[in-house]
């Protein structure tokens, strides 16, 4: 057998019959991030428009105020996240990479068909285990395209969706004003006021709209596009002066400098010997 | 009780001008019998890298062992020093793959760039949800206490004695409101040329 192993490729089980049994004897697991999320995206006339709230949670606890839920997939696709924070994390940094062979194994732009057809039979799968609801939008030789999809692995191709706990707030937004071939500001304004509706009336939804902007040839992602909650400035000031932590040891370590680059001199001078 | 106070922790991680913090409470008990005044939480994984594992004790020290496992075949490939953002990758990465049965730890990485000296922070989520941030993260029983303490003492671009005192405080004030983590603490503040690892007086009760 070999000295060293890498790590084994998919989902290890070992920890489960453990942790079901710490389950059972009372013990509960605690909860990962949520981005109990908005996010939306819609068709205008010349592509795509995607936004995103930042907020993440755990439980009640807001964790980040200002995460990134719109993930880079391709050049010319990107995918809004919701749901369990590391699934859509990692779903799409999977099938990011799925995708960047797949372009160089056909040597075409990828098609956002082929990344919903990719996200869907991975999701599906995972019969929704994998809690991921995703934003699928992007533009390619077929033109813009944008797809909702679910945990389980269904999937909607529409010009406007919604998805997370903000997608009611969202898409009442949507019902109330989208309309057909938009102009690229008409079209940000909408995705602008369908994420603040659910950062203002959807509680896992907070802080910033973030929006990307995808064409034909060019992407456009804005972060922070607005910022709806700006903080305060404070007045006062808590520092604690220099001493006021009562130490019972310290001990430096000195870091010994990095060898940037090595350089071998050739003797052609003499030697200073004065 | 969640599994995740059972034996304790408190651990937070700051940015200041050209330095990080990292900051973890002493303590290892099982549920309200403290065992261990002097317990490890925050493991050195680079000469400017440190990472603090709060959550079951034994999950702690699974999970540091396994990380500087595979940091040394990273080392042994690469022959050069890894950097935090890689680092982070690499946690992620093992939580991830135990998704349906996950390690009962909830990660915070602290460290410079080892090339540019650049300071960086982040945090994970027990299934490893990376969290990258600009001012400070926080992860343990006591997490509400310091976000509470964090949010009103920090400031940007601290020099690093000024850093020491903000998280310091952060530290013990939060954990003195938490009956399972406390009894002293530790800071490390990395600085481009020196580690300086202070252990602090806290109440031992």
């Amino acid at each position: 057998m070999a000295a060293v192993e890498g790590p084994m490729p998919g989902f290890s089980f070992e920890n489960c019959i453990r942790n079901r049994h710490l389950e059972k004897i009372g013990h509960k697991a605690p909860t990962a991030y949520k981005t109990g999320t908005t996010i939306a995206g819609i068709i205008y006339k010349d592509g795509v428009v995607l936004g995103a709230d930042t907020r993440a949670t755990e439980d009640t606890v807001v964790a980040d105020k200002n995460c990134s839920k719109i993930h880079y997939l391709a050049d010319n696709m990107y995918c809004c996240g919701a749901g369990t924070a590391a699934d859509t994390e990692m779903t799409t940094q999977m099938i990011s990479s799925q995708l960047e062979l797949h372009k160089l194994n056909t040597g075409r732009k990828p098609r956002v068909a082929t990344a919903n057809r990719l996200l869907k039979q991975m999701l599906f799968r995972y019969q929704g285990h994998i809690s991921a609801a995703l934003v699928l939008g992007g533009v390619d030789v077929t033109g813009p395209h944008l797809y909702s999809i679910h945990p389980h692995g269904s999937t909607d191709k529409l010009p406007y969706v919604t998805m997370g706990s903000g997608s009611l707030a969202a898409m009442a937004t949507f019902e109330d004003r989208f309309k057909p071939n938009m102009e690229k500001d008409e079209a940000m304004k909408l995705v602008r006021d369908a994420i603040a509706a659910g950062i203002f009336n959807d509680l896992g939804s907070g802080s910033n709209v973030d929006i990307c902007v995808i064409t034909k040839d060019k992407v456009e992602y804005l972060r922070p596009f607005d910022e709806a909650n700006i903080k305060g400035k404070r007045e006062g000031n808590y520092g604690y002066k220099r001493g006021s932590t009562a130490v019972v040891s310290t001990e430096v370590k000195k870091i010994p400098f990095e060898v940037v680059a090595t350089q071998v001199v050739s003797g052609t001078e003499a030697m200073d010997t004065a | 009780m969640s599994i995740m106070s059972y034996n304790g922790a408190a651990i937070m991680a700051m940015k200041g001008k050209e330095c990080v913090a990292i900051a973890a409470d002493r303590r290892f008990g099982i549920q309200a019998q403290t065992i261990n005044t002097q317990f490890d939480k925050i493991f050195e994984m680079g000469p400017k890298l440190y990472v603090g594992l709060p959550g079951l004790a034994t999950d702690v020290q699974t999970v540091a062992q396994r990380l500087k496992f595979r940091l040394n075949l990273y080392e042994l490939k690469e022959n050069r020093n890894i950097k935090p953002k890689t680092f982070l990758s690499m946690v992620s990465n093992l939580l991830y793959s135990r998704r349906f049965g996950p390690y009962f730890v909830e990660p915070v990485i602290a460290g410079l760039d080892p090339k540019t000296s650049e300071p960086f922070i982040a945090s994970l989520d027990l299934i490893g949800c990376p969290m990258i941030t600009e001012d400070f993260v926080v992860s343990g029983t006591c997490s509400e206490q310091m976000y509470g303490m964090c949010e009103t003492l920090y400031k940007p671009d601290q020099e690093p004695d000024d850093l020491f005192e903000t998280i310091s405080q952060c530290l013990l004030n939060a954990v003195d409101r938490d009956a399972v983590s406390g009894w002293g603490g530790v800071v490390y503040i990395i600085e481009k040329d020196k580690v300086t690892k202070r252990i602090l007086k806290g109440r031992m009760d």
